[in-house]
Order: structure tokens, then C-alpha cells, then sequence
């Protein structure tokens, strides 16, 4: 509980530099874990945590500066170095091969011998036993692939614990979770921590580092730039270390209407479902109207039909029954672009995957799927294009403001405004807006400003649709709230009533309510 | 007595099916395309007839049918994960070089461009017709190598981190297995055993033949795919594709079918299998990523 380090810490990172290519994910970092402690690494994205958590895991070799761990000095070890000093990251996408066993998964690398043959039985009985010491419990003889996010994360840390992890790092580990699993992953973490167990969890999330953390130790822009014991900090203090001057925390505003009022419904959607790959039905009968100025938010662990749903109602994804009608007009049949002219618009849930083609300007990302508005008889309109983008990247605050970069060379959040600013600006009516996840990996400038934009659709008169697996970010914006599992919205209530406590035990289903 | 020559007819037409697919399936269990089968057999085939001919011994040419092919896999192993070089087009010019290589190796050495000098084959002298073929040790060898494949696949630790390594490379990066290092033991174990395929067939005409492999080890990899990367399945789909060959060639004969539509008999049933069965969802997930 104390800053002050000890004799002889766990970790101890000195003015580590890491490049790649031109970029300079860290310039200058120093860490300094005391054996026993819950540490968080906190920063934004693309401050360098993970990169700076990876060079201490032997993933990459640091181009300057010295890592000691336990009084030694490793500055450059390799992966396998690393497990065997006791040194266990857990990764943020899941480093578990999905073809593969619980029990596979977890000797790989290690793997328990008879002869020359593998002895999956002791295997599995690893597994076990290791369950019963740290309450982590999954079938050792399931696929990986049939697991849900929560177990297969217990199974990462099961993993990296037996490699006889003493130091474990966990990257990003609640972004996946629902309320009452982050719960029971602070438990085993603090059970980690009462057997002498040091713990560094890297994380953007102020309230986690609050409840969980020992000692907070903040990035920003690839330096380590404070360092503070948990007590006697707030979450404010930590955000202005984090961004380098104050911000508005995502707090639900004064005012926000709830729907029910008599304004027009834009969004009706009539027992919608989608087949699945993984289940017969993804989407499996929803019911919903959102009305012009409504913020429909759909919260709920991620995997539960969310992408399909949006997919389904974007028309990328075919219906399996159902109906869509957009401002009166059923559009159930209309392809991707009859729905865009129709007055959709479409932040996807992955901006590379869906939103972007990275290897385009911003200019001509600025058009995708508007381009007969910006073209004459044969070809593109160029003088038209450049001044859409002009004043799109003006509009926007897209950096830097050169609209003949290729996408790839914005970060996350100037990507995501790229997106934005085709799906909401310009002279584009929006009637209805789907927004996924809009704010995934961007920094908290963007998300402020993301949100504002959000709200102002929502005053002038639009229909939004916003699926988060941030809860907060659902709760703070939206008129009203459903909690969609299995496929199925399990409880849906008006923004004013909805918190975490109420909606937790549905994003899990352990409660079940009518929608 | 009919009976039996069909199937020993059947068997003989599977052996080098047998071993491409059994290399195929380890490689690309790995991840690394394998598109070279062709090349690989080829080697296999030229280096058995090469060796035979200048030692004047069918084992000793059986080995050098079996380093040809690990050399060449090797080159690809090189160039695919070393230099990370695009697995299908260094695929396609690796047997491009082959073909070209061995009819060039041929004309200087032997002053003919399609063929090598008569050679002595593995197991001669052991029966004849019939007996020849169950007497053959590459028969055997041929039908118990993709069991031995599952064996090592799903019950060693090889097997274990070859299959973790196509399906999720950076996985097993992080639990410190050397990724290259198993690609390349499984690329060049791979060419080894497709080469016994192609050894196979030099030793059954007793001669190297220009193009002697005539697309099997193309027919190979879709027995891998139709087998869903399954050594047993894909055993079964050599067998499938060795029973449409034989019925091919005793439809040869008859007249009640232009002879042009039964040789297409078993492409065209490659085409129908693949179309029907392959499915992207069996693949190992990093197949063909060479930047992993």
C-alpha cells in the first residue's frame, strides 16, 4: 500500500524506449512494482502499455533502456526467459489456440510426457488441480472454441499460472467481461495477491483501478509520466494524469429525456432474427421502436447477437424472419444501399473490418458507399470529393488535416472520426443511426467527442441505435436501455432507471425478464 | 481373382496418393501451403531414378529420392518463413523449377529430355504381377503412413505444436514455442514423405519420365481438403480418388463411353468433393499466412 518501493521490487523498468518503424511506441518509460501488489497500469490507448508490458514479457526487445525483474537484470529476454523467471501475460485477445483442448491449451509449450507420447491425463488433472487452488474452474477436456470469453480468460490465467507464474500481467482483462465476472476476477486476483503473488493490470478504466489496484502507475503518449498510491487518489486526478489536462468524465447529463413521447417512430422492428454460425438463431425474435431524438442502447457481453443484429438491421446480414421498418417504409428487402438512401447510416463495430479501406485516402473514405452522390456520368466528381473531405476533416477535428493521407497513417480515434464524419456529417440526412461500439479503442478525446455528436443527433431529431460493450458508455447516453442475451433482449428500461446493479445479473443471465 | 487385381489395382494407384497427402496434411496442419506437393514428388521421383541408376541400388536411390524432396522443401520452408515470401506463388515456382530442372538434369546427363535409363526397382525379385505389389514394401509403407500421421499429430508432443502453430501462431509464440523452427521440421518432413510418393511411381515404370507425376500431387492436396485435414478422412479420400482412377482406366476399353469423358472421371470428381466438402471452417486458421 505504500509508493515507496521496496529493497527489491518485482519489476523494475528504467527508461525503456521501444520503435516500430518510424512510430515511437515508447520513448521513455519506468515502472516499479513492489513484490504483493496489485499495480495498474493506466494510460489511454496507444499510450504504450501494452508494448511496454510486452518488452517485460520477452515479446519484444526493448531498444533502450534496462528491465530487472526480482533484482535481476533481463533487458532483452525471450518469451521463454520470461515464463521461466515467473513472468505470465495474460494477452487482451486471448492467446489460446481455439482447435485445441483446456487442458491442450494449457501444457502447450510444457507439455507433461509419458515416453514419447503426451500424457493428457495428468494434463487434465493439472487442470483440476489448479481450479480447486484458485477457484478458476473449466472442463479441462472441452475445445477452446466452445468456450464463452469469461472461461476462456480463466483459462489464460489458469495458463500463465501454471508456467508458475508469480508476476502475472493482465491486459485490458474486464473489457470482455460482464459486471459479476469482473467481480470474481478482482477475488482471484486479490487470492493471487494474500499468496504473495504480484499483479500488474494494465487498464483505461478509472473505477477498476479504484477498486482493485494497490498502486497506479500512468502513461501518456508512450512516457510514464506519474506515479501514486491508490488511496487518496481520485478517478479525476487519475484522468488528468492520463490526458494531460482536465476532462468531463462519461457521466450520465442532467436532462436526458427518456422516449415515450409522441415523436415519430423511425426504427420498427418486428421479430427480427438472424441465423448464426455458432447458434441455430444469433438473433432470435426482437421487438423494438426507436422514435426520432431517442438514444436506443443495447448493452450486454459482447457475442450475445449484437453484431448480428446491427448487420441484420445495416443489411449486410440476410434476415432469417422478421421485419425492418425505417420511418414508416419497410425496408427488409433493401441491400446495404437502398437502406443508406433510405436515411441509415452505420458506424461499424470494426472501423478495419467494415469501416474503412485502409489503403484509401481519407478523401475517398470519406465517400465509401456515397460515391454515385459524388460522381457525374462516367467518373468521380474530384472537385466535389476534395471539398466534402476539406470540410469534413475541418468539421471533424480529423488529425492531421491532410485528406490525401491513406487512412492507415491516422490513429484509431482519427479513424474513427473519418467514420463518423461519413456516416453523420456533411449534408447527409440521418434518420436512423446505428452506432456500434463507437468509441472501441479510441482515446478520451475522441470519446468526448464522439459522444457530443451522438447527443446532437439525438437533438436534431434522429433515431439512434447504440450498441456498447462499455456499459457506462450505455448508460450515460442512452434514453433507454435493453440488455440483450442469448440473442434476446432479457430486460429493457428507461434510461433514468437503468444502472449497473439493475442490468448486471441480466448482461450474465442469471436474470431473466420479459422484453 | 478379378476382384482382387481391381483392388490390387486400386492399392497401387493410392501409394503416391497415400504419402503427398500424408506430407500435404503435415504441412499445412503447420500452416504453410502445400502447393509444392507436385515439386516435391517430382523430386522424389527423379532423385530415386538419378540414385538408382549411378549406385546400382533401389534403396540407396529410395534415399536420394528422400533428400531431393526434403531439399527442395527445405528451399520453400526457407523462402516461406525465413523470407516470408508468398506461399502459393513460391509454391507454383518451386514446381515450375522442378519440371524445368529435371528435364534439364536429364538431357545432360542421359542426352534425352523425357526420360531416364531403365532402372532397377524396390523389391524386384520378390514375386511378380500380383505378389510384386503386396510384396512391396512402399505399399505398406503408403497405407500405414497417415494412421502414423494421426499418431503423430494428436499424440506427441510435435503433433501438439504443429497444430497450434497453423491454427494460432502468436499463441504459441507466447507460450516461448520456436513457431519457425516447428514449420520448417514439418515443410521438410512434409517433402520427405510426398517424395516416397513420387519414388514410388519411378520404381513401378522402372524409369524417371518427364511429367510422370501428371497433377497427383495437385489431386493430393484435394484429398487433404476433401479429408478436412483429417489423416483418416483424408486416407479415405485417397482411396476414393485411387477407385475413380481405376474405374477410368478399366472403362478404358469399352466403347460405350467416349474415352474422353471417362479420363475426366476423377478431376471431375475432385471438382464435385471439393465443392460439396471442403469448407473453409475445418482449414487451420493460419494456413497460408506468411507473416505469421
Amino acid at each position: 500500500m505504500t509508493a515507496a518501493p521496496a529493497a527489491m521490487p518485482a519489476i523494475r523498468l528504467r527508461g525503456i524506449a521501444k520503435s516500430f518503424g518510424p512510430v515511437r511506441a515508447i520513448r521513455d518509460a519506468s515502472l516499479e512494482v513492489a513484490t504483493g501488489e496489485i499495480h495498474a497500469l493506466m494510460g489511454e490507448n496507444g499510450a504504450g502499455k501494452s508494448t511496454l508490458m510486452r518488452v517485460l514479457a520477452g515479446m519484444y526487445t526493448p531498444d533502450g533502456g534496462t528491465a530487472e525483474v526480482e533484482g535481476t537484470e533481463v533487458t532483452g529476454w525471450q518469451t521463454a526467459d520470461a515464463i521461466a523467471a515467473g513472468v505470465g501475460m495474460v494477452h487482451q485477445h486471448f492467446m489460446l489456440v481455439p482447435t485445441l483442448t483446456v487442458a491442450e491449451n494449457l501444457v502447450l509449450g510444457q507439455e507433461l510426457m509419458k515416453g514419447v507420447t503426451l500424457d493428457m491425463a495428468a494434463a487434465e488433472r493439472a487442470v483440476r488441480d489448479l481450479s480447486e487452488r484458485t477457484g478458476l474452474r473449466v472442463d479441462p477436456t472441452r475445445k477452446v472454441s466452445e468456450l464463452n470469453v469469461g472461461e476462456a480468460q480463466r483459462v489464460e490465467i489458469l495458463k500463465v499460472l501454471y508456467r508458475g507464474a508469480r508476476i502475472l500481467v493482465l491486459d485490458e482483462p474486464t473489457a470482455v467481461l460482464s459486471p459479476p465476472e469482473v467481480q470474481e476476477l478482482w477475488e482471484v486476483l486479490r487470492t493471487l495477491r494474500a499468496n504473495g503473488g504480484t499483479v500488474v493490470l494494465i487498464t483505461h478504466k478509472l473505477d477498476e483501478v479504484v477498486a482493485i489496484s494497490d498502486t497506479i502507475t500512468v502513461m501518456r503518449a508512450g512516457e510514464t509520466v506519474g506515479r501514486m498510491a491508490t488511496q487518496g487518489t481520485t478517478p479525476a486526478d487519475i484522468a488528468r494524469a492520463m490526458v494531460g489536462r482536465d476532462v468531463s468524465l462519461a457521466q450520465r447529463e442532467a436532462g436526458v429525456r427518456d422516449s415515450g413521447g409522441p415523436a415519430a417512430a423511425l426504427l420498427e422492428v418486428r421479430d427480427l432474427a438472424v441465423a448464426g454460425a455458432r447458434r441455430a438463431r444469433a438473433v432470435d425474435g426482437i421487438s423494438f421502436t426507436v422514435s426520432a431524438g431517442e438514444i436506443f442502447g443495447i448493452a450486454g457481453v459482447e457475442g450475445n447477437g449484437q453484431t448480428e443484429l446491427i448487420e441484420a438491421l445495416a443489411g449486410l446480414a440476410p434476415l432469417a424472419g422478421g421485419s425492418i421498418r425505417l420511418g414508416g417504409r419497410d425496408v427488409s428487402t433493401l441491400d446495404v444501399r437502398g437502406r443508406i438512401d433510405a436515411g441509415l447510416s452505420h458506424i461499424p463495430e470494426d472501423r478495419h473490418r467494415r469501416g474503412l479501406v485502409l489503403d484509401f485516402s481519407i478523401a475517398e473514405n470519406l465517400i465509401l458507399g456515397l460515391q454515385h452522390r459524388f460522381s457525374g456520368a462516367a467518373q468521380l466528381d474530384a472537385p466535389k470529393i476534395a471539398t466534402n473531405a476539406t470540410s469534413q476533416v475541418k468539421t471533424f477535428d480529423i488529425r492531421p488535416p491532410d485528406s490525401a493521407l491513406p487512412a492507415r497513417a491516422l490513429s484509431g480515434g482519427n479513424q474513427q472520426k473519418v467514420v463518423v464524419a461519413r456516416e453523420m456529417g456533411g449534408e447527409r440526412p440521418v434518420r436512423v443511426l446505428l452506432a456500434a461500439q463507437p468509441t472501441r479503442g479510441v482515446d478520451v478525446g475522441a470519446i468526448e467527442f464522439i459522444h457530443a455528436r451522438l447527443r446532437a443527433a439525438r437533438d436534431a431529431g434522429s433515431a439512434v441505435v447504440l450498441v456498447s460493450a462499455d456499459l457506462n458508455e450505455v448508460l450515460a447516453l442512452s434514453s433507454r436501455v435493453a440488455v440483450m442475451y442469448g440473442g434476446k433482449f432479457v430486460c429493457v428500461v428507461p434510461g433514468s432507471e437503468a444502472t449497473a446493479a439493475l442490468l448486471g445479473p441480466y448482461m450474465t443471465g442469471a436474470a431473466r425478464g420479459a422484453a | 481373382m478379378i476382384a482382387l487385381l481391381i483392388v490390387a489395382q486400386v492399392l497401387r494407384i493410392s501409394v503416391p496418393y497415400l504419402f503427398a497427402a500424408a506430407g500435404g496434411l503435415l504441412s499445412e496442419r503447420a500452416g504453410i501451403v502445400a502447393l509444392t506437393l507436385e515439386g516435391f514428388m517430382a523430386a522424389g521421383a527423379f532423385g530415386a531414378a538419378i540414385g538408382t541408376h549411378y549406385s546400382g541400388s533401389p534403396a540407396l536411390g529410395l534415399g536420394a529420392g528422400v533428400a531431393a524432396g526434403a531439399l527442395l522443401a527445405s528451399v520453400h520452408a526457407m523462402a516461406t518463413i525465413r523470407f516470408r515470401a508468398d506461399q502459393v506463388v513460391c509454391g507454383i515456382a518451386l514446381n515450375l523449377l522442378v519440371a524445368g530442372g529435371c528435364a534439364f538434369t536429364l538431357r545432360l546427363a542421359f542426352d534425352s529430355s523425357s526420360n531416364s535409363p531403365r532402372i532397377a526397382a524396390l523389391g524386384e525379385g520378390l514375386g511378380s504381377g500380383l505378389a510384386a505389389t503386396f510384396a512391396n514394401p512402399l505399399v505398406w509403407g503408403a497405407f500405414a503412413i497417415l494412421p502414423a500421421m494421426w499418431w503423430l499429430l494428436y499424440r506427441t508432443r510435435f503433433g501438439l505444436r504443429v497444430r497450434a502453430v497453423g491454427e494460432h501462431p502468436e499463441a504459441a509464440t507466447s507460450v516461448g514455442i520456436g513457431v519457425p523452427r516447428v514449420r520448417y521440421l514439418a515443410v521438410i518432413l512434409s517433402g520427405a514423405i510426398a517424395a516416397l510418393g513420387g519414388a514410388y511411381l519411378a520404381f513401378d515404370q522402372h524409369k524417371f519420365t518427364d511429367g510422370m507425376t501428371a497433377g497427383r500431387g495437385f489431386i493430393a492436396i484435394a484429398a487433404v481438403i476433401f479429408g478436412r485435414w483429417e489423416p483418416v478422412r483424408a486416407l479415405g479420400a485417397c482411396l476414393l480418388f485411387a477407385v475413380a482412377e481405376t474405374v477410368q482406366i478399366r472403362l478404358q476399353g469399352s466403347t460405350a463411353l467416349p474415352s474422353q469423358f471417362v479420363e475426366m472421371i476423377p478431376y471431375a470428381l475432385t471438382i464435385v468433393a471439393l465443392a460439396g466438402f471442403g469448407g473453409k471452417s475445418a482449414a487451420p486458421s493460419a494456413l497460408g499466412r506468411s507473416e505469421g
